[in-house]
């Protein structure tokens, strides 16, 4: 078993307010993504996330409705698998290809190859989504966390932390809940 | 004196009216309410939310609390179990306490939980703690915990301590140990309970080592 040089508790990574990194990687229909390729967006959800992690399975269908969702506002998702495929086999760049085609992904799926963006994030476990504001000064970290507070039951959730943070942000108003904790798969690597 | 009787009274007063006491004195592992049971062939397993399992973090005794944050998805989780599995045996003098938290959604106890406790036939006390407002509870555990595991928080009275990170059997016997040497010099009657087969509480005893 590798574990992560450096533990997940101690992993340095973006706050509030910090620019984050823009990125070149792999998406699952072979060409590369980069945040600079949408020229119009008003902001990014960049989420990391994986096939294997059961939270990351139960959060799948409203990863895909918040892409829909969001997507037209300016706001599209960007998926990046952050496991190392040699440590977790089922998150490898084929079995990508498989699960977002099973699902009908409207989203790039990009593998995290070589592990260098994840970490710059700071993403600790799978979902873990990063709320980005395109602003002039770079992509700016506007929400870190959860999708909502209730994994187990969509229709239980009370706080859709995404949703309100992406319209909050569309609105010029002020995010009230930027920060969030949820159980997640640690990060293979 | 003409201060302390109102004090006292007042004290009195404000204590009586405790709504509820259990906080803080109730023993979990003896009194605690679990919400449901994981039942399996000849075990079973107490489900709880966060706000009565918040009492086993606040245990007011003389044991060490060793809490394992687990699932059975969590592949580093599931590779460092035999560790604390293996405390009691290492640690036969000491009063310590391994209580394996699960936290396998509830889709999954059938599926997943039940037959991985079958075949792993676990010597530690297991119960689940199912509570899907993980933002609000996970902040309670400890204020830096991001929610990943494996995690694992140590305590007694004397010291309190949370690991997000997964153990080597050595890294855990070297954290305990500094739980542990605070207590050289003190008289207690050195025994171990890991409660293991309390009547409807976590799995059935056997044989130990044998995981």
């Amino acid at each position: 078993m590798a574990f992560s040089p450096v533990p997940p508790g101690t992993a340095k990574g973006y706050t509030i307010g910090d620019v984050a990194t823009d990125f070149e990687l792999k998406n699952i229909d072979g060409n590369t993504v980069s945040l600079a390729d949408y020229k119009e967006a008003k902001g990014f959800l960049v989420i990391f996330t994986c096939n294997t992690c059961p939270y990351s399975v139960a959060y799948e269908d409203r990863i895909i409705a918040l892409d829909q969702k969001y997507k037209v506002l300016g706001v599209p998702v960007i998926a990046i698998n952050p496991n190392n495929p040699k440590v977790q086999a089922g998150d490898s760049f084929e079995k990508m290809k498989q699960r977002a085609k099973e699902k009908n992904f409207t989203f790039p799926y990009l593998l995290d190859e070589g592990q260098k963006i994840f970490p710059q994030y700071g993403a600790q476990r799978t979902p873990h989504v990063f709320l980005l504001e395109n602003q002039s000064k770079g992509y700016v970290v506007r929400y870190i966390g959860a999708i909502d507070d209730n994994y187990a039951d969509a229709d239980k959730v009370t706080e859709p932390f995404v949703e309100n943070a992406v319209d909050a942000m569309l609105n010029g108003q002020e995010i009230s809940v930027t920060n969030t904790r949820a159980i997640g798969c640690t990060i293979k690597t | 004196m003409k201060f302390v009787f109102p004090f006292l009274i007042l004290l009195m007063v404000l204590t009586a009216c405790q709504p509820d006491k259990k906080k803080n004195t109730m023993n979990f592992l003896d009194e605690s309410t679990p919400k449901n049971m994981v039942e399996g062939p000849d075990f079973s397993v107490p489900v709880y939310d966060f706000d009565e399992f918040e009492t086993l973090l606040e245990q007011d005794d003389e044991y060490t609390y060793i809490i394992n944050f687990w699932a059975t998805w969590c592949a580093p989780c599931v590779t460092e179990l035999p560790f604390f599995e293996k405390l009691g045996a290492a640690y036969p003098d000491e009063k310590i306490r391994v209580v394996l938290v699960n936290l396998d959604m509830a889709k999954m106890w059938d599926s997943h939980l039940v037959p991985f406790l079958e075949k792993r036939d676990l010597k530690s006390y297991v119960l689940v703690l199912d509570d899907p407002s993980q933002n609000s509870w996970i902040p309670k555990v400890d204020k830096d915990w991001s929610g990943a595991i494996p995690a694992t928080l140590i305590y007694n009275k004397r010291q309190r301590k949370f690991y997000e990170k997964p153990f080597s059997f050595e890294e855990l016997q070297t954290e305990l140990n500094t739980f542990l040497n605070h207590r050289t010099h003190e008289t207690s009657d050195h025994s171990t309970d890991t409660r293991r087969g309390t009547p409807g509480f976590g799995v059935q005893p056997g044989t130990p080592g044998n995981s």
